[in-house]
């Protein structure tokens, strides 16, 4: 596993997580990866419907201690 | 201990006010200095421009001196920082001055960038400078019918905005009675109308019943003017008559050109409000990485804390409180009601019903502002 860039976006309710990565990827390289935290379970439905539409890459999700850790490659 | 602003817009100006106040007795007896550098000798009111752009504020409505609105201790140098050499605890500026601080704070802000979406500058009106908020204005008043969409890069400043244009903009077409004769057409980066859940809940029903039409998931890509047509990265295309844009944000300049945040956003520590790495650099408002609302009242609460904390530093030699990330954000629903979202990083905004008293409130917030500025509401 290459290593990911963190996203930390936990307690943002607004612009919200998937807003935070959507601004952050704009500065990423294709083949980057990145790894968004969030305190909002709906990111976990939210950021990899968003992934798939746009075509980057989802790469895991999962939960520990009421965090959403969100795993994912910049394709394009 | 020399206390160094750099920025003078709203973070910088109510933090500096905030400051001169708590170490008064510090400021007169010279065991503390204050200094604010800043660009420019106006400051600007930028939740004015909203209103310019629909005729319903003029340019002078926005301004005041700088100077007019601090406190007696600061001393103001309208010459902007260009390099910043945090190794050595000093910045040089534009004037060729070099200001050595013991505490340093970063309160820049951040400037629209529309030119990061090919044809979006050339094609689309927005209100986030005074110029471009005039030109919207003539143009809206020109347009006779036709198909406006709505449409928004990321990260922007006030997340409400989007929401606020379009309702102000329905009410400003059916004033001029031509609002059947008006498609407006809302479009959004996220899976709902607004990234603030319970706002996207209340929010597109009324869309629904003002006959405004909507598209989620849509991100821009690019604009092709000759044709009218704005494409989405997630593949949707949609036409125009009138495109408006609240474009996406970066940090300024000079933060960018020193290499202190990607995108022109400083690493920020979200309690502390420290730059990552310097404990004696703090950094506000939306020059920070944090992942809150870039908007006035997000920067108003920091500036508190942090004159808190930097008046602590000189008289008890250590902060003493972590900052909760409130933000209170007026929404206006058109010309004549509105209703506000408050949160922090623990408690999620409960907005209520629109009323025409809260949209008087914002009313008289657009004139008690100055007092704000001041440090005094």
């Amino acid at each position: 596993m290459s290593e990911r860039t963190v996203i930390d976006a936990r307690g943002s309710f607004c612009p919200g997580p998937l807003m935070e990565l959507i601004a952050r990827l704009k500065y990423g390289a294709v083949g980057e990866e990145f790894e968004v935290l969030s305190s909002d379970k709906g990111s976990a439905n939210d950021i990899p419907e968003w992934l798939k539409k746009v075509g980057h890459q989802h790469i895991e999700t999962r939960e520990e201690a009421g965090v959403w850790h969100i795993a994912l490659k910049k394709m394009k | 201990m020399k206390i160094l602003v750099v920025g003078g817009g709203m973070g910088g100006t109510i933090l500096s006010n905030n400051l001169a106040r708590r170490l008064a007795p510090e400021l007169r007896s010279g065991k503390a200095q204050l200094t604010m550098l800043t660009a420019s000798d106006k400051h600007m009111y930028q939740p004015g421009l909203l209103y310019l752009a629909l005729g319903r504020m003029t340019p002078d409505e926005l301004y005041r001196d700088q100077a007019s609105l601090l406190e007696p201790g600061i001393e103001l140098q309208v010459d902007p920082v260009e390099t910043f050499e945090l190794d050595k605890n000093q910045v040089k500026t534009k004037g060729g001055k070099t200001h050595a601080y013991d505490i340093l704070v970063i309160a820049t802000g951040s400037r629209p960038a529309p030119e990061m979406i090919p044809g979006l500058a050339e094609n689309a009106e927005q209100f986030y400078t005074e110029q471009t908020a005039v030109k919207m204005f003539k143009r809206l008043q020109a347009f006779q019918g036709g198909r406006v969409v709505i449409a928004m890069g990321v990260p922007h400043k006030c997340p409400m905005a989007p929401l606020e244009i379009t309702f102000m903009l329905h009410d400003y077409f059916k004033d001029r009675g031509i609002r059947d004769k008006v498609q407006l057409h809302y479009t959004y980066p996220v899976g709902r109308v607004h990234s603030l859940e319970p706002v996207a809940k209340w929010a597109q029903p009324e869309f629904d019943r003002l006959g405004v039409t909507y598209e989620t998931l849509f991100n821009l890509k690019e604009v092709d003017g000759k044709n009218q047509v704005v494409k989405s990265e997630e593949g949707g295309e949609a036409k125009y008559d009138l495109l408006i844009t609240i474009p996406a944000h970066k940090g300024m300049e000079v933060i960018e050109k020193n290499k202190l945040g990607q995108g022109g956003f400083i690493p920020t520590n979200k309690t502390k409000l420290t730059m990552e790495g310097h404990p004696n650099v703090y950094v506000i408002g939306d020059t920070t990485n944090i992942p809150i609302s870039k908007a006035g009242s997000t920067v108003h609460y920091q500036a508190e804390t942090l004159g808190e904390n930097i008046a602590a530093i000189v008289k008890l030699g250590q902060p003493v409180r972590e900052h909760d990330g409130k933000v209170f954000c007026f929404i206006e629903v058109g010309k004549d009601r509105a209703t506000y979202a408050q949160f922090d990083y623990t408690t999620p905004p409960d907005p209520k019903p629109p009323t025409k008293a809260v949209h008087w409130f914002k009313m008289a917030y657009n004139k008690l502002y100055w007092t704000t500025a001041r440090g005094l509401l």
